[in-house]
């Protein structure tokens, strides 16, 4: 187990107001023992790069519902490497088609989440991949 | 026989003792909301008087159905819900539901819309006729309702923020067919305090949001008679993670919400409360879900008749829409959503609703294929026409469960309504985040429940199948050129408008902003001066207070 706790951003890009997913992670990745912060709704790109820069996360979630993921989660990835945040751990979830988490995951996304993922499962996935990381550093300095 | 004496020969005594001593299944007997359930109910359970709290159908309370005839008289209304892409594309698929049989339409608006953003915004990107139509304008809503004479058909638009602005959009769309609006008939969703409960499309804070309601309310009781004003909305609550009790509870909170407003702005509650309905979700707990539908009734006519005074029967009744819920579907396994939306509707009929849409069973991926459309419909006309369901009415009264489960979800909802008003009232208790928490946390509940398998879902956590893998169903995409077709009209409706005339229309909007004076008729006159949308709702966010959402996690 690492000591340093895992800082997590939730995010809802766009205009989409579906946020009943990402406050349920949201939730749900705190009782893990993560440290998270929810944007609320309605950011734009720009807004939850920044949020995440200032909040100095390790791991970006997203949330989208409307249909606007192709057009809006590419654009976050980009803002947070505008800011120097292109390492974060980035994953989604929502209402994405398969083909659309497949070019997602092959695009700077490490995981997309679809309905009816246990939200544990998603908990621990984050966890595995970040103790991979934690080491992965602590090998580097 | 030794030990008769101790014997008991009471029924119900030893019912219990074979219950007691049986081996049970080992799973929660609750409702889907949680609720412990008894295994048998008798008249010990529940206590009803049938004149006092059933009465006949027609009559109050209403608990039996709204309708002295129901379903005899006439079926539910199949009311689809449908809108995407371009005006258009959504008008040929509005043709393509009356040509199918479906007897009213619904429109379903994109984000940008919901939210009073033209097709064109920044903030637009990517969501333009995604999960709705687009419509920005006039000439939008001209194109949608091309072909489709406006008064004869009835039309239910879900909008909330900006209803205000596309119902005058609909008035001038129906005036240049050259329908009155005296003769249009359909209902704008327009119950904004919903949304910042749960369904999160608002324009600007509370207080002007509700000012433009009782103006709209007014507007219509003179001009727009057969206009529902309000579709006081518990589905959106309930989709967002709330129990049936909690749904019933804040739906008809914020429906007495809206009676009270309209009051203290001077009118007198029958002239406005009749045209005030309801929509409801019907969620997979069979008999809740009826009990649920059955208890609005009863609770919104003793309110309206005792505590608001109302005289005119129309105010007491829950007339309202159903739709099957959204989130009982799955991804995984994705046929089963056909059946699982089959018995959310027989509970909404036998719950005696007026409307019903019944989802398709791809809507966790996409939006629906025309396929997937025309078997939700089709689930409808096969429970109309062969289950022989709409032939009694209110046919499950008098069930000893059915009553003890109606009067507890009243008494549960009664609870909540005295929790609000201890709080301050509806609005304090959006402001404090208190209703919002409420649903978050049921959400949350209920995750954990199918997580640790206290509740099934068959595909996801039980009956799942090697290898799910994606599902091998057709998907409707939409085109990115809708976005690009959506930002060539407006500038060409810029481009060829008379400026003047939509400048000074929104100027007068502004003006009605800070004199008081009713913004309905104001907008109605944008609408025709072909000023849009964004332009219209700008004007309202430079003049009102915007809102801010409370942060409750």
């Amino acid at each position: 187990m690492t000591e340093r706790r895992i800082r997590v951003l939730i995010g809802k890009p766009g205009l989409d107001g579906h946020d009943r997913g990402a406050k349920t992670v949201a939730s749900v990745l705190r009782d893990h023992g993560m440290e998270v912060v929810y944007t609320g709704l309605h950011q734009t790109p720009a807004m939850i790069a920044e949020a995440a820069a200032q909040e100095d996360v390790d791991v970006v979630g997203l949330s989208l519902l409307s249909g606007a993921h192709m057009a809006l989660f590419p654009r976050v990835r980009d803002e947070l490497t505008a800011r120097g945040k292109g390492d974060v751990l980035l994953v989604g979830g929502g209402i994405i088609p398969h083909d659309d988490m497949d070019s997602l995951e092959g695009d700077g996304f490490a995981k997309l989440f679809g309905p009816g993922t246990p939200t544990t499962d998603i908990a621990t996935w984050i966890q595995e991949e970040m103790e991979k990381r934690f080491e992965r550093e602590g090998e580097e300095a | 026989m030794s030990g008769a004496a101790e014997t008991t020969t009471d029924p119900r005594a030893l019912w219990e003792e074979a219950l007691n001593s049986a081996k049970l299944r080992d799973v929660d007997f609750t409702t889907l909301s949680g609720e412990e359930l008894k295994a048998l109910y008798t008249s010990e359970d529940a206590s009803f008087d049938e004149e006092r709290d059933l009465g006949m159908p027609g009559q109050f309370p209403f608990t039996r159905g709204v309708h002295p005839t129901m379903y005899r008289g006439r079926l539910w209304t199949m009311r689809q819900f449908a809108g995407f892409g371009s005006a258009a594309q959504t008008n040929e698929r509005f043709k393509f539901l009356l040509a199918h049989g479906q007897t009213g339409l619904s429109v379903a608006f994109d984000f940008p819309t919901l939210m009073g953003r033209d097709s064109d915004d920044e903030l637009s990107l990517g969501e333009v006729g995604q999960v709705g139509v687009a419509i920005s304008s006039l000439a939008d809503m001209e194109t949608l309702f091309d072909g489709i004479p406006l008064g004869e058909v009835s039309t239910s638009m879900t909008i909330n923020g900006p209803a205000p602005i596309l119902l005058a959009f609909y008035i001038a769309a129906a005036e240049n067919q050259g329908v009155a609006p005296e003769a249009i008939r359909g209902t704008v969703q327009n119950d904004i305090l919903k949304e910042y409960q749960a369904q999160h499309a608002w324009l600007v804070a509370p207080e002007p949001a509700l000012r433009m309601i009782t103006d709209m309310m007014s507007y219509c009781a003179e001009r727009a008679p057969q206009w529902n004003t309000i579709s006081i909305s518990g589905y959106h609550i309930r989709e967002a993670g709330s129990t049936a009790a909690q749904e019933l509870a804040f739906t008809l909170a914020n429906g007495m919400e809206y009676v009270r407003r309209g009051v203290a702005a001077g009118m007198d509650v029958d002239s406005f409360a009749p045209r005030l309905s309801f929509f409801f979700d019907s969620h997979l707990d069979f008999f809740e879900e009826i009990c649920k539908f059955r208890a609005a009734r009863r609770i919104w006519a003793r309110k309206l008749r005792d505590e608001f005074g109302a005289k005119d029967p129309k105010s007491w009744m829950v007339r309202f829409h159903t739709q099957t819920a959204g989130v009982s579907l799955t991804a995984q396994q994705p046929e089963n959503n056909i059946v699982r939306t089959a018995y959310e509707a027989l509970a909404a009929v036998l719950g005696g609703t007026q409307s019903l849409h019944t989802n398709s069973m791809d809507e966790t991926l996409s939006l629906p294929t025309e396929k997937a459309v025309k078997i939700a419909l089709r689930t409808q006309q096969i429970l109309a026409e062969e289950t022989e369901v709409a032939n009694v009415i209110d046919p499950l009264a008098g069930s000893y469960f059915v009553e003890a489960q109606t009067n507890r979800l009243e008494a549960e909802a009664e609870a909540y309504f005295q929790e609000i008003e201890e709080r301050g009232g509806v609005v304090p208790c959006i402001e404090s985040g208190f209703i919002q928490s409420e649903i978050h946390r049921s959400a949350v509940k209920y995750q954990r429940a199918v997580e640790r398998g206290d509740k099934r879902v068959v595909g996801v956590n039980c009956y799942t199948e090697e290898g799910d893998g994606p599902p091998e169903i057709d998907l409707h995409r939409i085109d990115p050129a809708v976005e690009r077709e959506q930002h060539r009209r407006l500038g060409e409706l810029r481009s060829t408008r008379d400026e003047k005339g939509a400048g000074e229309a929104l100027e007068a909007i502004r003006a009605a902003c800070r004199d008081g004076s009713n913004l309905q008729a104001r907008f109605v006159a944008a609408a025709h001066a072909y000023c849009t949308l964004g332009e219209i709702a700008q004007v309202l966010r430079e003049e009102f207070d915007q809102y801010k959402e409370p942060k409750i996690l």
